[in-house]
This record gives structure tokens, sequence and C-alpha cells, in this order.
């Protein structure tokens, strides 16, 4: 009896947890489609990884050339490259954030 | 409660099942309730896992033998600690740990990539739902950990001795987690390839589960190599056994990935290669959990055979090089590099070279590996090769790597200039050459070994650069901050992880394989047979055998001998080795024949570890001939006594029985003692090694290496700057 009773919570359990989605999005009445807060919540951690991503690649950059990995030229160009990106993903991040 | 892990196992593969075709089919409809759905399914499998882990894990902790694989690897004797680790040491078990285990780091990365890579992340959940499913329908058909019988035994078989050591108990679980988690990225590859998602997204999400395989792989390697070591009683720690081959195939095959993909991140190339070397390791995991699993190569580490997993996993395997194959090619102008290489003599080139060594390496091990079944099938015969087959290969092999690992960290991206070959190479290139005259003028012998001699210099070179590119980054961060230096150099790792802790996993590489150079050039190994008082002279030691020791217990009865070590008639040191012999449940051997005949024996080494060199020893007492006659005449005198005993009225025979084990108590430990009063002559395996001790120090310095460049980044401070100056604020968050 016992372990019928277990395996019963189990699969309770179970259907609990794969089943919350679901009630959220009727709750939400989205019926289970992306809402529009999603899509931006999600766009904002991409934005946001790359914004790291890029910061970690500019301070690479910046200790190659302090260590001579990098002309001098090589790391203008790159820096001014990677900088530019950086500040596309920072607009873009704040873009996401207002909307 | 068998019957509820069986009813937990049915339930997983249906939610696995199910969790698999809902994130399929959020992902083709857009319905993220779905994908939701369907990622939560791998949480629930996770929960169901770890609910029937630990239901088996009390049954070996409580010794319930109905359970047939606690009653076929544990005892009421077997110590509580390896109890608990007997469980993987069982066909079953161990596949039930594979998918406890892939359930936990797939739900790990699943949980973490919920609000990244939308489109790649549904794929990428079917398909580690698909490895669940896969994995717990052969727990449920072919290797059901909680089958029961209706009379089960008093007493277990017992754990295998040779499985009763320390590291025996982290090693599997630990390579276990290196292979499940080898799954994610190859999970996530797919995924972007099925999308089209091809840049480097895909990487950034699922880099940090491919270092984490690479270090709990690398570390369940070296404890492998370490239980071999002082467990096996040969005296090595690699015998390019396929077991063990099968797990560094994958160790190699994700390092070169490891490397690869900073090119891909940096340039925008190699993607066909960074793609195609993550699925081809993620495919060589579950070939090392096939070749572990199925028996098919002789090799002391793996299961019993069994044709019908055989051929799953050959199906499977099957299915992901054709998936992967015809993916990559659907995908090739999409993968299409984004730059070239600007000169061969640049860190992008050094890069791609390391690859194609460590590729090849990794397929020079898989050709050998796999030669005996490639032998059988084209001329009908097995032919086995050991490992003098490896060495002309990976010797060399070997050396490239570790003098690229120096290269490495100190040469120029896109193109080496005069200046940076004068101020990153002059430095180790002099610690290299001092260390060839200094190894030259003062060690003798080490002339005639060429490729020894090439490792040690090649070694030198790279703990110089790794040093030098250290010394150089404290010295820039110091000009920026004014820090003390040992504050500067902490800052720079904590600010820099994945580059220092690979420069440290560089120099860790290097001081192991000069110890893997200087252990297996320079040993010196013998046979000795001896009786007390005698001694036998090793690599400039005597060692002498003082005396013999022997204790029988209820779980083994052990012999051992002490060794005093001596050099030039000083005292070094004293070792203790021992041999144990564990009773056989075969009761043809008879009833003390069974104590001593058993076959089954563990080795205990008698070891004195040093920085620079290692004195090993174990003794074998595996011949009692010297007892034999008293063994058959006590197994006669028993089994006539068991006979009269079986003949007496049912309410006695109990307390003779019990006055015949304790005279039969009595006979075993007259006996072990002859070992003490009326020794024989024994044999000994002598070994003296230099520098094994770099081995396990280098890999020490590997994981930590390792670890520090897996810890996370520390988050930037998420300022919502509303400056109109993007610039000004970018130079402040990254300062």
């Amino acid at each position: 009896m016992l372990e019928f009773l277990l395996v019963m919570v189990a699969a309770a359990t179970v259907v609990l947890v794969v089943s919350a989605p679901f009630r959220r999005a009727a709750a939400d009445g989205a019926g289970g489609t992306d809402t529009q807060d999603d899509r931006s919540t999600t766009e904002v951690a991409e934005l946001e990884a790359a914004r790291e991503a890029k910061y970690r690649e500019i301070r690479d950059a910046e200790l190659d050339h302090r260590t001579g990995k990098l002309s001098d030229e090589d790391f203008r160009s790159l820096d001014n490259s990677l900088r530019a990106e950086a500040i596309s993903i920072l607009k873009a991040l704040d873009r996401a954030r207002e909307s | 409660m068998a019957t509820v892990g069986r009813a937990l196992l049915i339930l997983g593969l249906a939610v696995a099942v199910y969790g698999l075709a809902a994130s399929l089919y959020g992902a083709r409809t857009g319905r993220r309730a779905w994908v939701d759905s369907g990622r939560r399914s791998m949480y629930a499998i996770a929960g169901l896992m770890t609910f029937a882990f630990l239901i088996l894990e009390v049954a070996f902790l409580r010794s319930d033998f109905s359970y047939n694989i606690v009653a076929s690897a544990s005892s009421t004797t077997t110590p509580t600690a390896y109890k608990a680790a007997a469980v993987w040491s069982t066909q079953q078990g161990s596949l039930l740990l594979w998918v406890f285990l892939l359930s936990l780091w797939s739900s790990l990365a699943l949980f973490l990539t919920r609000r990244r890579v939308r489109e790649i992340a549904p794929y990428a959940t079917a398909i580690l739902l698909g490895f669940c499913s896969f994995f717990t329908l052969l727990t449920i058909l072919f290797a059901n950990p909680f089958s029961t019988t209706a009379n089960p035994p008093a007493e277990g078989a017992g754990l295998d001795p040779l499985l009763r050591h320390t590291t025996m108990m982290i090693h599997p679980p630990m390579v276990y987690t290196g292979y499940t988690m080898l799954t994610i990225p190859f999970a996530f590859a797919l995924g972007a390839l099925i999308t089209g998602r091809l840049n480097s997204e895909w990487i950034q999400v699922t880099r940090r589960f491919a270092l984490a395989a690479w270090l709990a792989l690398g570390i369940g390697v070296l404890l492998g190599a370490r239980w071999s070591y002082t467990e096996l009683g040969w005296g090595g720690y690699w015998a390019w056994d396929p077991v063990e081959n099968a797990a560094l195939m994958p160790w190699l095959l994700v390092t070169a990935f490891l490397h690869s993909i900073m090119i891909q991140e940096k340039r925008g190339m190699l993607k066909v290669w960074n793609v195609s070397l993550i699925l081809a390791t993620g495919t060589m995991a579950i070939v090392g959990t096939f070749l572990v699993r199925s028996g098919i190569l002789s090799s002391i580490h793996a299961f019993v055979s069994d044709p019908t997993l055989n051929i799953s996993f050959v199906v499977l395997i099957a299915v992901m090089v054709i998936s992967s194959v015809g993916l990559v090619t659907y995908r090739r102008v999409e993968l299409r590099s984004e730059s070239q290489l600007d000169s061969l003599l640049s860190r992008e080139a050094v890069f791609l070279l390391q690859n194609l060594v460590l590729v090849a390496l990794t397929a020079v091990i898989f050709w050998l590996t796999f030669f005996p079944l490639i032998s059988e099938a084209v001329t009908g015969t097995e032919q086995s090769i050991g490992p003098p087959a490896f060495r002309p290969f990976v010797v060399p092999l070997a050396l490239v790597i570790v003098l690229l690992s120096g290269i490495g960290p100190i040469i120029a991206w896109r193109r080496v200039t005069v200046a940076n070959l004068r101020r990153s190479f002059a430095f180790p290139a002099a610690v290299a050459f001092l260390t060839l005259v200094v190894l030259l003028t003062l060690a003798s012998g080490v002339d005639t070994h060429v490729f020894a001699l090439m490792m040690f210099c090649f070694g030198a070179f790279t703990l110089a650069a790794v040093g030098q590119e250290f010394w150089r980054g404290v010295r820039a961060r110091r000009a920026m901050t004014h820090e003390a230096a040992p504050i500067a150099l902490i800052s720079l790792v904590r600010r820099n992880r994945r580059r220092y802790g690979g420069y440290t996993v560089h120099a860790g590489l290097a001081v192991l394989l000069i110890g893997v150079a200087g252990s297996s050039s320079f040993q010196h190994s013998r046979y000795a047979t001896m009786k007390p008082g005698q001694s036998a002279n090793i690599g400039g030691y005597n060692i002498r055998y003082v005396k013999a020791t022997a204790s029988p217990s209820a779980q083994k009865i052990t012999f051992g001998a002490v060794l005093d070590v001596t050099k030039g008639g000083h005292h070094v040191t004293t070792l203790h080795t021992t041999y144990g012999l564990y009773p056989s449940q075969d009761a043809s051997l008879g009833v003390v024949g069974r104590f001593f005949n058993s076959g089954s024996v563990e080795s205990r080494i008698g070891l004195h570890a040093g920085l620079f060199r290692d004195i090993w020893t174990v003794v074998n007492v595996g011949n009692v001939a010297p007892l034999q006659s008293y063994i058959t005449k006590g197994d006669q005198l028993f089994a006539g006594a068991m006979a009269a005993v079986q003949k007496a009225p049912a309410a006695e025979q109990q307390s003779r029985l019990n006055s015949l084990y304790v005279l039969r108590d009595q006979l075993i430990g007259e006996l072990t003692r002859r070992f003490i009063t009326h020794p024989w002559p024994v044999q000994f395996l002598l070994i003296v090694s230099p520098l094994v001790t770099w081995l396990w120090l280098g890999g020490i310095i590997v994981a930590f290496g390792g670890l520090i460049a897996l810890w996370p980044i520390p988050v930037l401070a998420r300022r919502r700057v509303r400056s109109a100056a993007y610039a000004a604020r970018l130079a402040r968050e990254l300062a």
C-alpha cells in the first residue's frame, strides 16, 4: 500500500511539474504562445550575454596588447571595432529594456 | 521498495518520451508552453531518477539481498563506504547512475539556458530527452537494477576486491559525469545545425559544460591511473586498456574543441571544424560508454558482454553519426568561415596545429583500440596488441602537444613579428636550452633517451612560457593599478579566469608529461623471490625482506611482508606490502580450501613516494602450495564432519555446525600463521621509478587550472546608465 502511495505521489508531482506552463499560460490568457514579456525578457538576457562576451573580448585584446601578443596597429584596429560592436549591443540593450 | 523503483523507471521513460514530443511540437509551432513543459520534463526525470537511485543505495546499505545486484556485488562484511560505491560496480547500477547523472546535468544546463538560445534550446531538450529515453529503456528491458528474488541468500558474494579502493568510489561517477555532460554541447550543436543558428551563441551557452565535462573526465582518468598504480599490483598507471582509452579519446577531442572555439569566437573561423569536433566528442562519449558496457574488447574494466545491449548501442551510435554528418553537410554553406588565416606563424595557426595533433592522437588511439576487432573482421583472427604498439605514435605526438602548450600562450594573434619573437620566445627558449645543458652535464644516462630528454626540455619551455605570461600580466596590472604583486596576481586571475586558468592547465600538463617521460624511461623493475632475511638490489637500492606478517579475519586472509630499504648502507624507509585472499562462495572448493584457493585476491603495495623517486613493492603469495596438504586434509575431515552433522537430529544440527565453524576458523588461523612460523619463499615485484609524483602533481595543477577557468566570471554591475556617451559608459564598465 505504501509503495502504491509513493508511486502515486511521484506521478502526481510529475504531472504538476510538467503541466505548470499550461496552467500559467491559461491564467495569463496567452494560449501557450510567446507573450511580448517573454520575448523581451529573453532578448534582454541574450543581449546581456552578448555584452559580457564582448567585454571579455575587449579585455582579452587589451591584455594581449600589453603582453606583446598584438601589435599596436592590430590592437588599434581590433579595439576600435570591438568597442563599436559593444556600443551597438549597449544601445540595443537599452532599447530592449525600455520596451 | 523494488516495485517503486521499477515504477519510477517506467514513469521516467514515459515522461522522457512525452517531453521529447512536447519539445519538438513546441519548437515547430512556436508554442512556448509546450517548450517549457518539455524542459520541465527533464527536471521531473531528474527527480524520479534521484528517488530511484536513493532506493538502490538504501538497498545496498541495508544489505537487502532480495535485490539480485545487491546479492551479487555486496555482502554484510563489505565496509559501509564500499557498499555505497558497489552500486556502480554492476552493469545495472552503473546504467542507472548514467541516467541519473544525465538527467541531473541536463536539467542544470536547461535551467541555466531557459532564457537564452530560444530557437536552439527546444531541439537540444528533445535530443537530451532522447538520450534519457534510450538509457532508461535499457535499464527497464535489459539491465533492471530493481529485479528481485523470492529466496534471497543469507550472504552476498561481496564487492570485487580490486574495487575496494578509495579512488574507485569517485572514479566512476567522475567519468560518467564527464560522459553525460558531453552530451549537452552535442545536443546544442545539433540544435544549432537544425535551426541554422550557427554563430557563436551555442558555443557561449555550452562552453562551460564542455569545460566541466573536460574537468570531470580528466579527474576520472587521473583517479583511474592512480587506482591502477596503487591497486592492480603491476606497478604501472596506464596500460592502454580499451576502457582507459575510451575515456581518454573524448577528453582529447574536447580539449581540442575548447581551444578551437576561441578562434571561432574571435575570428569567426573553424565553424565546420568546431561543430564537427563536438559532435565527434559526444559520439565518442557514447562509444566509451558502449565499450565499458559491451565487453566486446578484452578489458579488466568492462562488464560482461551482452549482445542485446550491444545492438542497442550500435544503433544509437549509428544514428548519432548519420545525423551529425548529414546535418553538417546540409549546413556547409552557412558554416563557411568569416575570415581567413593571416599567417602560418600566428596563434590561430598554432591552435589549428594543436587541434590537428590532438585529433591525430585520438585517431591513432581509436585505430589501435579497435584493431583487435578490425583484424578479426578482416582475417577471422583477433590480433591483440599491447602498449608497445601505441608508443611509436603517441610519444612524438605528445611531444608536439607539450611544445605547442608553451608556444600557444606567447605567440601573437594574426601574425608573428620579429619583435614578438624576441620579446616572447627568448626567455622560454633559454630555459629549455639551459635544461638541456644541465641534464646532459649532470644526469647520467639521459642522453640515450632522446624522447625523454626532448620532453624535459619542451616541458621546461612551457613552464617558462607560462611563468613569463603570469609575470607580464602582473606587471601590466601593477602598471595600471599600483597594487602589490600578490594582489595584482589575484586580481589578474580573477578578471581573466579563462585565460590564466588555461595557462595553469598548460603548466600542469607539462609537469604531468615530464613525470610520464621520466617514470617510463628511467624505471628500474625486477621480480625477486625471497625468504625473510634475503635481499635484492634494484636501481641503487637494497631491499631486504625483514619478516613475514599474517592475519586471518572473517573477511579475508592477509599475508604480508615487511621490507627494509637502504641505499649505500643508510636506511631509507620501511615498507609493508600485503596480499589478501577473499573467501569464495563456491562450496566445491572445500570448507577450508575456499578461503585459500578462491582466486579472489587483492594486493596492497608498499610505497615510498618522493618528489624525485618512488620505491614501489608488492608481494605475491598466490602460491599456497606449502599449505596445500593441510588444506586438503582439513577439507576431507570437515567434509566428513559435515556429513555426520546432517545425519544428526535436526535440533542439534545448528549447534554442531557452529562448533565446526569455530574449529574451522581455528584451523584457518593456524594455517595462516604458518606463513610467519614456517615462511616459504614468495615473489616480489620491485620497482624504482623517478618522477611519478610529478604525474600526480601535474594532474592536480591541471584540475586546479580547470577549476579557475570554470569558475563563473564576476557579473558586471548591471547599471542602466542613461548617458548618451556610450563610449564613456563602456570605458567605465570595462574599468
